[in-house]
């Protein structure tokens, strides 16, 4: 069943899709502002859920070298080097020093080229065009939106003075309107009564379908497999009342799983909480649920724009429009038949 | 720490929620500055000359925390007037012998006492004699003269503040690259957070030990926290991350050359010839203070060892320990391995073809032994090095012809037995065996158990004396299983000590008797299995007690979590303060109380004044907190127990690339040194040649592996993450040596050459040094030719010269050149670098620099006369024509 409308209250997708009476929605709350770049989320997803290597390519993306999400990286740790202020830094980290002008640019786009093997497909493509890659490193210019900083903090070509290296552990956002789930004709694909979207091993064909419907390029398919795989949220460990492995593992609570209501209860107050300290970049992402997915199940605390942690800006659930577009095609056909008729019935006999 | 430590990093992270400023001090930028307040940068190796700045502003704004520093430090100890500092003479202080590069301590010593300070300097250096006071201060005498004014111009107040009044934000922006607006935000930032209501913590991480000035880096972090009074006091302290697990322990209990169990050193032939005068050398009579009763130690360890064999009429069988008769250390060891003067090695959990510096040398010295048994998870680089590593391709190590016989045994890792990790807070905690061993991996205690069983089984019936060692130890463990796993609880039972008539286990090491009645292996850990229970396996959760949580496993001594608490009090026992209330005297109940166990006699009251003919602990004051020290003070001077110094100077790195800017004597004049041909080290100034290597490289962890490799770089889930060798350069540097991102790049010294794949970035930054741009690099140390993922052992680039106190290497921090593409391979990689070596003038002899006060060096080495002038030929021009051709290869 395509669900076509944007609810005006929050939906609960579980009760949606058919379980009576089920568990509250749970998720995760990423915080961006306490990662650390430990990677324990990686390695703990990997353990439990006995996902394969994903290959040992130097990838030259700062400490990332994983890539992106993939069929055998349900979670992704992104590590983003920026000349710009962190807000809850005192002075500016190399300030004095006889520096010259940022590279950061220069090795995103050299990072960005890079095609790493994942044994998934399509796994981690290599950009088309890397510009865009080294513009969001630089950080002031993206997209041409006017930048943030004061006047003369940012311009001095010189020598950099400012910079920031912003880590986070991206994952399945588990969405309440998942487009996977719409696409997959075979049923594998399931909304689980926490409200989480599971791919079942044993009935995926394979199809991909969902690999293109995902807005986030989250699911992809195992090479030599073919099967789709992703975040399952730890839905084994869920049902026996476990917390999901990430999450467990996270040593300063940046992964943090919990009823859906709390965590956007505490992601708001966090948010505030960072305002108040200085940190004025500061901001969630995922968590509303009148976006284009209808919210996350896996939402974010982000620290700048979404771009810069290679995360769309507004996405929208790519079967949204399937509905009308139907409806046009099927008013097209009729018009068109009608047409036909017309033509037939007004003739003279 | 966030690299290195993740999982303790969560508590700054928790702090910094709570409000915490954090500031980190590094060469580079790393993940830990990602979540600092301010991340300072800093030249490798000038660390004492920034916390000197900072002792500087405190002495000279009078910002100390007077009372606590009065009462409780040797602030007011007035000192010899032989004294003479490094400001008087060029940088060294009096009593420097220039033949042996050692001090006589005589005049570092405490007005009147200046007999005290006599010792044999060379003799412990070579006994690495600082590792003693782990546990305890060195001897000083309890009666010294004070000023509690600090007005007498030879108190150590005012001696200090003389040493440090040319550490000027200038000087420190000059010497460390620190630009002095940074200087002064930490400055500012450290004294205004330490006060009676608030306390800071310094936390450093191993590469801070790794220097030729290790242990005087730690004492100038001691000097200010004692002067901001956040010494015993919560939330205070200087924290100490080790390198893995229970390194703490296995110092406690040490894998150590010149120690044994406890601190008590291991006995040296002249020094010790008899079991009284071990003991008296340990207790140091007329001192004050628990160390007092060393005697009691000493004879409850050996009746651990020899149990019914020890008795008193045969002085405890004394004479079974073995004797040091000098420098036994690792590197002394490596070195007499090249000799062929050491026939066999045990290699437990160690990899030095990787993780140790200069690993030439080390591969070099095992290639020389009769036989090597190596003990590892996996196939290590040390012990696969006779048919694939670097020197079998230079032709150095020849296959066929390595006399070394190698024996791999497959260990049973962490998860696979029971046992105990020590860790920083001396707290012992056991772990539980969760999985069975594969195969044949085995235990450590079960392979010693049975190889000792075995020995004792081969020598039975010997009449020879030197087998009565063995063959009267007590060997008699139960063991369980198939395997016949000895049990560990029974030894940590032993460690913890017992009555031997009822076998009644000890609950404090205050119940042990120099008698034999009492046997104990190790004495600070008594009490780990006091009431017969083993109190290292408590786990009560920390929402059902105190903050403090003593019944979470269990801290040497005595269950403290927090040592010489007593200083969280005033003089007169009250807390300092309500919030950082801790530990403070309850006069009703005539007692010391607080949610910890207090470091102090339960019921001394502070008033408490002894006797003046009083030794040991009754010597000790109600207000002397610093029970360990034989004066009962922290020590922001030290007159005796190190050996470069009672004050902490900056002294510039072996190699470095600038002069020292603060006094003409360049480096430190004690350290260790091995001066051979196999140990070149690269030129500093004031010699020559130090061109050739223009920049400062450090090395350390990632997060993503661990020492030198084998545990990470071996499982695919780890190696993935950081999957090759890289060197980290900053963009300045990229542009100078024409680098580019993710080509290939080497790195060359005097000792080697390895190769990287580079990542420029904006984390490291130039910095500007004495008027000059110092450019520096960072390495992982991680890599080796084995596993999953591989790369040269950045440790090949170092030489081997080590702190005088510890015997610790500098292998944080060294001059080296680097060049785009990849080395030379094959026999020319040899030919690679005895050019650069001959354009250094560095043919391997190295001797102590002493200066004098214009800074021109008053001893040069006699066998190297006719040393040519090279400086400044290696910086622009490339490494002669001869070697750079067929043997390049190309860059990828």
């Amino acid at each position: 069943m395509v669900e076509t409308r944007r609810p005006a209250a929050p939906v609960n997708p579980a009760e949606q899709a058919g379980h009576l009476d089920p568990p509250p929605r749970m998720g995760f709350f990423t915080d961006t502002s306490l990662c650390i770049g430990c990677k324990a989320c990686e390695v703990a997803c990997k353990e439990w859920n006995l996902v394969p290597e994903s290959g040992l390519d130097l990838l030259g993306m700062s400490y990332d070298n994983t890539g992106a999400l993939t069929a055998n990286s349900w979670r992704h740790v992104a590590f983003v080097e920026q000349p710009r202020p962190a807000g809850w830094q005192s002075s500016a980290p190399l300030a004095g020093t006889p520096s010259g002008p940022p590279i950061a640019p220069v090795t995103a786009e050299a990072g960005g080229v890079i095609g790493p093997d994942q044994g998934t497909s399509p796994g981690v493509p290599p950009a088309p065009e890397p510009g865009p890659a080294g513009r969001m490193a630089q950080g002031t210019q993206f997209l041409g939106m006017p930048g943030t900083d004061l006047p003369g903090r940012e311009g001095d070509l010189d020598g950099r003075t400012d910079l920031r290296w912003l880590m986070m552990s991206d994952v399945c956002k588990h969405c309440t309107h998942a487009a996977c789930l719409d696409v997959c004709p075979t049923g594998s694909l399931f909304r689980t009564e926490f409200g989480t979207v599971v791919v079942q091993e044993d009935i995926c064909n394979g199809c991909g379908y969902c690999v293109p419907a995902c807005p986030f390029g989250v699911i992809d398919q195992r090479s030599g497999d073919g099967r789709a795989w992703k975040c399952t949220l730890c839905y084994d460990r869920m049902t026996a009342g476990r917390m999901p492995a990430c999450a467990q593992a996270c040593p300063t609570e940046s992964i943090q799983y919990g009823e859906l209501d709390e965590l956007r209860e505490r992601a708001r107050a966090r948010v505030e909480r960072l305002h108040a300290d200085g940190v004025a970049e500061a901001r969630l992402y995922g968590h509303d649920p009148d976006d284009g997915v209808g919210g996350d199940g896996a939402f974010f605390l982000l620290l700048d724009e979404p771009e810069v942690y290679g995360l769309p800006p507004d996405p929208v659930v790519t079967t949204r429009d399937l509905p009308r577009m139907w409806r046009r095609a099927g008013l097209a056909a009729l018009t068109m038949t009608a047409a036909v008729v017309a033509a037939f019935v007004g003739r003279p006999s | 720490m966030a690299e290195a430590h993740p999982v303790g990093f969560q508590w700054v992270m928790e702090a910094k929620r709570r409000g915490a400023k954090v500031f980190h001090v590094d060469p580079r930028f790393t993940r830990t500055s990602a979540l600092a307040d301010a991340y300072v940068p800093i030249r490798a190796g000038t660390d004492i000359a920034f916390l000197g700045g900072i002792v500087r502003y405190i002495l000279e704004n009078e910002l100390d925390f007077r009372e606590y520093v009065v009462a409780y430090t040797n602030a007011a100890t007035i000192v010899s007037d032989e004294f003479r500092d490094t400001e008087d003479l060029d940088g060294l202080f009096s009593g420097y012998d220039p033949d042996r590069t050692s001090y006589d301590r005589g005049s570092w010593q405490y007005a009147g006492h200046e007999d005290d300070g006599h010792n044999d300097t060379a003799t412990e250096r070579e006994g690495a004699a600082g590792l003693q006071h782990e546990s305890h201060g060195p001897p000083v005498s309890a009666r010294a003269q004070r000023d509690e004014t600090l007005q007498h111009p030879r108190c150590v107040y005012q001696i200090l503040k003389r040493h440090y009044a040319r550490y000027t934000p200038e000087m420190v922006e000059r010497v460390c690259g620190v630009p002095r607006e940074k200087f002064e935000e930490v400055a500012q930032a450290w004294v205004a957070n330490s006060n009676r209501d608030r306390t800071t913590m310094l936390v450093y991480s191993v590469g801070w030990t790794q220097h030729t000035v290790g242990v005087q880096y730690i004492r100038t972090g001691a000097i200010i926290q004692l002067l901001l009074g956040n010494v015993g006091r919560p939330g205070g302290g200087i924290l100490a991350l080790r390198g893995h697990a229970s390194i703490q322990g296995s110092t406690d209990i040490p894998t150590l050359f010149n120690l044994l169990p406890g601190y008590l050193p291991m006995p040296h032939h002249a020094q010790h010839p008899t079991f009284d005068k071990w003991c008296q050398g340990i207790r140091h009579p007329g001192q004050k203070g628990f160390w007092d009763n060393a005697r009691a130690y000493a004879v409850n360890l050996l009746k651990a060892y020899w149990g019914a064999a020890a008795t008193p009429e045969n002085d405890f069988c004394y004479d079974y320990l073995p004797r040091m008769s000098g420098d036994h250390g690792t590197y002394q060891t490596v070195f007499d391995m090249i000799d062929g003067k050491v026939k066999g090695y045990f290699l437990l959990g160690q990899n030095p073809a990787v993780g140790s510096a200069h690993g030439r040398a080390q591969r070099l010295g095992m290639a020389n032994l009769d036989w090597l048994v190596v003990r590892d998870l996996f196939l290590v680089e040390s012990a696969t090095f006779w048919k694939d590593s670097r020197e079998v391709e230079t032709g150095e190590i020849a296959p066929e012809r390595c006399r070394t016989e190698v024996f791999f045994l497959p260990a049973a890792s962490y998860v696979e037995k029971p046992g105990t990790f020590t860790q920083t807070q001396r707290l012992l905690q056991w772990r539980e065996k969760a999985v069975q061993a594969p195969g044949d991996c085995r235990s450590e205690l079960w392979f010693f158990y049975h190889l000792g069983r075995i020995i004792r089984a081969k020598l039975a019936g010997s009449t020879r004396p030197r087998d009565r060692a063995l063959l009267d130890l007590t060997w008699d463990y139960p063991t369980e299983g198939p395997h016949a796993e000895p049990d560990a609880e029974a030894v940590l039972r032993e460690i913890n000590g017992y009555e031997v008539a009822t076998r009644r286990p000890l609950n404090s090491y205050t119940e042990m008797k120099d008698d034999g009645s009492t046997l104990g292996g190790c004495w600070i850990y008594t009490g780990v299995f006091a009431d017969g229970v083993n109190q290292a396996a408590r786990r009560k959760p920390g929402g059902e007690q105190n903050w403090v949580a003593a019944e979470w496993g269990w801290a040497w001594p005595l269950n403290r979590r927090l040592l010489y608490n007593r200083a969280s009090a005033d003089p007169e026992g009250r807390p300092w303060s309500e919030r950082k209330r801790y530990v403070w005297w309850d006069a009703d109940r005539g007692e010391w109380t607080g949610p910890d166990v207090p470091d102090f006699e339960k019921t001394k009251p502070p008033s408490y004044r002894p006797d003046p003919d009083a030794t040991g602990v009754a010597a000790l004051a109600g207000d002397d907190p610093f029970v360990m020290q034989g004066d009962g003070k922290g020590w922001l001077f030290a007159p005796s127990g190190i050996l470069d110094g009672p004050l902490p100077t900056h002294y510039e790195p072996v190699e470095s690339p600038v002069r020292n800017p603060l006094y003409g004597q360049q480096a430190n004049p004690t350290r260790r040194t091995y001066d051979r041909p196999d140990n070149p080290t690269n030129p500093s100034p004031p010699e020559v040649g130090t061109g050739v290597f223009p920049y400062v490289f450090t090395v350390s962890r990632l997060t993503e592996h661990h020492t030198a490799g084998a545990m990470s770089r071996n499982v695919r889930y780890l190696a993935e993450l950081q999957p090759e060798m890289f060197v980290e350069v900053g963009p300045e540097l990229a542009v100078e040596r024409e680098l580019t991102h993710l080509g290939w790049a080497h790195l060359v010294t005097c000792r080697g050459v390895i190769e990287a794949r580079v990542m420029v970035t904006d984390r490291l930054s130039p910095l500007r040094v004495d008027g000059r741009i110092i450019h520096q690099l960072w390495l992982p140390y991680h890599f080796g030719n084995a596993g999953l993922v591989r790369g040269e052992p950045a440790n090949d680039l170092f030489g081997v010269t080590l702190d005088p106190n510890v015997l610790i290497q500098e292998s944080k921090v060294g001059t080296c050149d680097i060049r785009a593409g990849r080395r030379p391979t094959g026999p020319g990689l040899l030919d690679y670098l005895a050019d650069y070596r001959w354009r250094a003038g560095a043919d391997g002899h190295y001797p102590t620099v002493v200066t004098d006060a214009r800074g021109e060096a008053v001893r040069t080495d006699p066998r190297r006369p006719g040393r040519t002038p090279v400086d400044g030929c290696g910086a622009g021009q490339g490494p002669g024509g001869r070697h750079t051709g067929d043997d390049t290869k190309p860059e990828a």
